[in-house]
């Protein structure tokens, strides 16, 4: 979808603001916020592609003006919704509970062995790469044209890369369309290619010189050129 | 007849900024419901938690590196196939389950970004700075990155260089193999993997100098 998520390209957002010694968390609620993506995603209750497009469907504006880990809170809370683990009036509910009672604690449950599993799913981790029948389409120095294409759904063909002419420089593996997996349709895997994209290409004759953008595109992304 | 004076419009939407205070009631609400509900255990959160905030960091990325600066063989593997070439080190997992190393030479440096989200190699790396997650970055980099690595990182790259801006679409994860510098003949890997810094393995600066 054309959210407030594609961001490549835009102007006016100001200089990149560095935080020096930054530590990976900086408050105990965005802990638990990134403990909750394991116990949710890690435990299979929604895919990374229903993950992301949660965050696409916020608001543009309220994704500009929300911090990172409300990303990541809000696309828990309705991804769980949606498929029936909570209800909206739980969550308003025991908000409103806590918000009244700030000092009550959380309840709390131990399974050892479901958290060591985790820690070691983690080192394994979960890979979208499927085999496929087919052979790929494309291959390294093919000259190949993004889509023109506008999905109202999920796709990670960002719009400053639609409807561009570039080479193929790596082929991969097939991985899981993120297009299809994010709405319940099929994993419907595909070859996925690192393509070379000149930046005159992307952004006309005022682009910055001796400079390529290498993008990763699902196949269904591309034609020939 | 009294004059009507027509007031502003109201903001855009009103579910955002959240207060503080909102936002860990919410995430409260969210774990009790969970635990309530026996859908998840308190222990696995504190335990993935401590996993990225304190083992999982780019000190195994500069591992890796340092290896590569030693070792010809081990640098071929590594840029032929580095999630096969990090499992060596015992290093790879969640976001990195697919991972490409691209090389910085003297006429080409590369720069890492995910303009969609924040996608980054968590094995070699651990979580990301917000500088990476935030619009700013994300919109800069594939745009002008010449100009963004010198005023936002201090780092002056000649236009005789070519830069080459990974973004991080799909689910493979790239990160950056930095130029040795000069001056560390003769070191252990120990002693090197200290001059890459998790900014030279994303391509916003240079490894640091001895």
């Amino acid at each position: 979808m054309n959210g407030g998520h594609d961001l490549g390209g835009m102007h006016g957002l100001g200089r990149v603001l560095v935080e020096e010694n930054e530590p990976p968390f900086h408050s105990d609620w965005e802990r638990r916020v990134f403990g909750l993506l394991w116990a949710t995603f890690g435990t299979g209750k929604y895919n990374v592609d229903e993950f992301r497009h949660g965050i696409e469907r916020m608001h543009p504006a309220d994704y500009m003006t929300s911090r990172y880990y409300e990303h990541w809170l809000h696309t828990i809370e309705r991804n769980l919704v949606a498929k029936g683990y909570i209800t909206d009036e739980e969550v308003e509910a025991k908000t409103r509970y806590y918000l009244a009672n700030p000092d009550a604690a959380v309840p709390r449950r131990e399974d050892p062995q479901a958290a060591e599993a985790m820690a070691k799913l983690a080192g394994v981790g979960a890979p979208t790469r499927r085999e496929v029948e087919v052979q790929p389409r494309f291959k390294v120095g093919d000259r190949v044209a993004t889509r023109n294409m506008h999905p109202t759904g999920h796709t990670r063909l960002a719009r400053y890369i639609r409807g561009k002419h570039g080479v193929v420089d790596r082929v991969y593996d097939a991985y899981v369309l993120p297009d299809t997996n994010a709405h319940g349709l099929s994993e419907n895997p595909q070859y996925c290619y690192s393509v070379r994209f000149d930046a005159r290409e992307l952004w006309g004759d005022t682009a910055e010189r001796n400079q390529a953008v290498y993008f990763d595109l699902w196949e269904s992304y591309l034609q020939s050129a | 007849m009294s004059a009507q004076q027509a007031g502003s419009p109201p903001p855009i939407t009103g579910m955002y900024p959240r207060s503080e205070a909102e936002v860990v009631a919410r995430t409260k609400a969210l774990e009790s419901l969970l635990i309530e509900k026996g859908l998840t255990s308190s222990d696995l959160i504190d335990k993935m938690v401590s996993l990225y905030e304190k083992d999982i960091g780019p000190l195994l990325g500069a591992k890796v590196v340092a290896r590569a600066w030693v070792d010809p063989a081990f640098k071929t593997r590594l840029l032929e196939n580095a999630t096969k070439a990090c499992a060596e080190m015992g290093i790879g997992g969640v976001q990195g389950e697919d991972m490409v190393c691209v090389e910085n030479t003297p006429t080409v440096h590369n720069v890492i970004v995910c303009t969609l989200c924040s996608c980054y190699p968590w094995p070699v790396l651990g979580l990301p700075p917000n500088w990476y997650k935030y619009p700013q970055y994300r919109s800069r980099m594939v745009i002008e990155p010449r100009q963004a690595l010198q005023e936002d990182f201090g780092l002056a790259l000649p236009e005789s260089v070519e830069i080459h801006v990974w973004d991080t679409s799909a689910e493979i994860r790239y990160f950056v193999l930095p130029e040795r510098p000069a001056g560390t003949e003769g070191m252990t890997e120990e002693e090197l993997a200290k001059f890459v810094t998790r900014d030279a393995l994303i391509g916003v600066a240079k490894t640091k100098a001895p």
